[in-house]
């Protein structure tokens, strides 16, 4: 698995894990109500599951599973694809933030910052979804 | 396919028939004027789909073809694996349970079954990074 891949992955889990946290927090508050702010969780729990979980995780096995090219560089443009890692995260946590706090600024920056991830990461991933190459070696 | 990701996958499709069927539901609930508290089902819809389908495939699939963590413990701990399973389904079985109970027939059975089911599944979530984690490593 490359090193991007990695990251993606992982960081994928860490929001599996703290989405499922927050999910965990209201759905108890649902059964046994301990405080009304928890609801203000809501949409953070969908942004870090959504995003931050599955499309993340689609995004780091779509970069490991997908043909390579036969010539270096054989991943192509990886600087789109960190960008798209760095973005993709750094959106999630500030959507998730922004509705918490219930700012629907910081929020709209969250959004607009996850589309450039998803918009970096399909321009990199474009060229990657082909039939395989194979290289023949020199004089057979 | 080791029997885990069966397990993963298999009932992974009947979570996804199921909540195909409670969606027909809900759409069909102010066409045919039915009772007003199925519409409060949307949850449990959401949540079929995307915990019982999609999350419990994935985990399938990563248990399955993710890479070895090492040669004595190809996949983690077999046994985390199946509690990760019987957490998330029993916790996702205690909400479908817990959700209706609440609407229709309001008391303590039902909001302990969701607090319950809110700490096994996110049990089950832990336990699943924690057996993956080491299996996600370069080459």
């Amino acid at each position: 698995m490359p090193r991007l891949s990695v990251w993606m992955v992982r960081a994928a889990l860490l929001h599996l894990g703290t989405g499922f946290t927050v999910g965990g927090l209201l759905l108890f508050n649902k059964g046994e109500p301990f405080d009304t702010g928890v609801w203000a969780l809501l949409q953070v729990h969908v942004d870090l599951l959504i995003f931050g979980w599955i499309m993340q995780l689609a995004m780091g096995v779509a970069y490991w599973i997908l043909p390579r090219f036969a010539q270096p560089p054989k991943y192509g443009r990886t600087w789109l694809a960190a960008l798209a890692f760095g973005l993709i995260n750094a959106g999630t946590l500030i959507s998730a933030g922004g509705q918490w706090a219930g700012s629907s600024g910081w929020t709209l920056v969250g959004r607009a910052a996850i589309l450039l991830a998803g918009l970096c990461f399909a321009v990199y991933i474009f060229p990657r979804v082909k039939p395989m190459e194979f290289v023949t070696p020199p004089g057979r | 396919m080791p029997p885990l990701a069966r397990y993963h996958i298999k009932t992974g499709l009947v979570y996804f028939a199921a909540a195909l069927l409670l969606g027909v539901l809900l759409a069909a609930q102010p066409v045919f004027a039915l009772p007003p508290q199925i519409a409060a089902l949307r949850p449990v819809f959401l949540h079929l789909l995307i915990v019982g389908w999609v999350t419990q495939l994935i985990m399938g699939v990563v248990y399955w073809m993710f890479p070895k963590e090492s040669k004595e413990r190809p996949r983690g701990s077999p046994r985390l694996g199946w509690a990760v399973f019987l957490l998330l389904n029993g916790g996702l079985a205690l909400r479908v349970i817990g959700e209706p109970l609440l609407i229709f027939q309001p008391g303590p059975a039902a909001g302990a079954a969701l607090a319950v089911s809110a700490v096994l599944q996110t049990a089950a979530g832990w336990g699943f990074i924690a057996n993956t984690w080491a299996r996600i490593k370069e080459r």
